[in-house]
C-alpha cells in the first residue's frame, strides 16, 4: 500500500508543471498564526513604502531643488493633520519593514524556523516597528 | 527541457526561468537600504531643523550629496523588485501582468532619475 502511494506521488510529481498540477492551500486553509501576520505586513508597508514612501520623498528632493517656494508649500502641506499622519504612516512602515525584513535575514540563513522562536520574534519585530516610529518622532519633537 | 531536473532547476531552467539573481539582489538592495536609509533617519534627526537652508546646507555637501545619491539607486532598485513580486502575485492575465511591469520599470527609472537630478542640481550650487 506504501509502495503504491509513493507511486502515486512520483507519477504526480512526473506531470507537475502540465496537469494536475499541486496547488498550495490558500490563506484561509491554515490555522492563523503571528507569522502568517507578519508576513503580510511586510508585503504591505514594503509596497506602501514603495508608493507613499518614495513619493513624499520625491516631493521634498524636488521641492530642494526647485527653490524656497516649493519647499514652503511642501513644508506647508507635511505639517497639515494629514501631512503628519503620512509622514508618521511612511515612518512606521519603514521601521516595520526593517524589523520583518531584517527577520527575513534571519530566517534566510536557515536559523529561527522553530515554532516557539519563529512565534515570538513574528509578534517581537512589529512591535520593535512601532516602538521605534514613536522614538523616532519623540527625538524629532523633542529635540 | 522536459518537467524540470534538479540541475536544470539550478540553472534557471525551471517554469520561472530565473528567480535566485531576482532573490539575491532582493538582499543586497534591503541590506543598502538598511544603511542608507538608518543614515538618513539619524541624519534628519541630528539636523537643527527641516528649514530650506539647514537641509540645503546639509544636502549640498559631497558625503551627504553621495549617500543620498545611493539612497535613490538602492531603494528604487530594490521597490522595483519588491514590487514586481506584487504585480507577479496578484496580476494573472499575461498581457496586464507585462504592461504592469512595463509601467513598473519606466516608473522606477524616472523616479530614481528624477531624485539623483535633484540632488545633483543641489550638490552643485545650481539653485544658490
Amino acid at each position: 500500500m506504501c509502495a503504491a502511494a509513493g507511486k502515486g506521488i512520483r507519477k504526480s510529481m512526473a506531470t507537475a508543471g502540465t496537469k494536475n498540477r499541486p496547488l498550495s492551500p490558500h490563506l484561509q486553509i491554515w490555522r492563523w498564526g503571528p507569522h502568517m501576520f507578519v508576513s503580510i505586513l511586510h508585503r504591505v508597508a514594503g509596497n506602501g513604502l514603495a508608493v507613499a514612501g518614495l513619493g513624499v520623498f520625491m516631493w521634498w528632493l524636488g521641492a530642494l531643488a526647485s527653490g524656497p517656494e516649493a519647499y514652503a508649500t511642501f513644508a506647508w502641506a507635511m505639517t497639515t493633520p494629514i501631512g503628519y499622519i503620512v509622514l508618521v504612516g511612511i515612518s512606521w512602515a519603514f521601521f516595520t519593514h526593517m524589523m520583518s525584513g531584517l527577520r527575513h535575514f534571519v530566517l534566510d540563513v536557515g536559523a529561527g524556523f522553530e515554532l516557539n522562536i519563529n512565534k515570538i520574534w513574528s509578534i517581537i519585530s512589529p512591535i520593535l516597528g512601532v516602538l521605534l516610529t514613536a522614538a523616532f518622532w519623540a527625538l524629532l519633537l523633542l529635540r | 527541457m522536459g518537467n524540470g531536473t534538479s540541475i536544470g532547476r539550478v540553472r534557471g531552467l525551471g517554469s520561472a526561468k530565473n528567480g535566485t539573481h531576482h532573490w539575491l539582489l532582493q538582499r543586497f538592495t534591503a541590506i543598502g537600504n538598511l544603511l542608507l536609509v538608518l543614515w538618513l533617519v539619524v541624519s534628519i534627526v541630528l539636523l537643527q531643523d527641516l528649514s530650506y537652508a539647514a537641509v540645503i546646507d546639509w544636502l549640498s555637501s559631497p558625503i551627504p550629496a553621495v549617500a543620498m545619491i545611493l539612497l535613490l539607486v538602492s531603494t528604487f532598485w530594490h521597490a522595483r523588485l519588491g514590487m514586481q513580486v506584487m504585480v507577479e502575485d496578484y496580476v494573472h492575465e499575461h498581457a496586464n501582468k507585462f504592461a504592469c511591469i512595463v509601467a513598473l520599470n519606466l516608473a522606477a527609472f524616472a523616479g530614481a532619475a528624477f531624485g539623483v537630478f535633484c540632488v545633483v542640481r543641489l550638490a552643485l550650487g545650481a539653485s544658490a
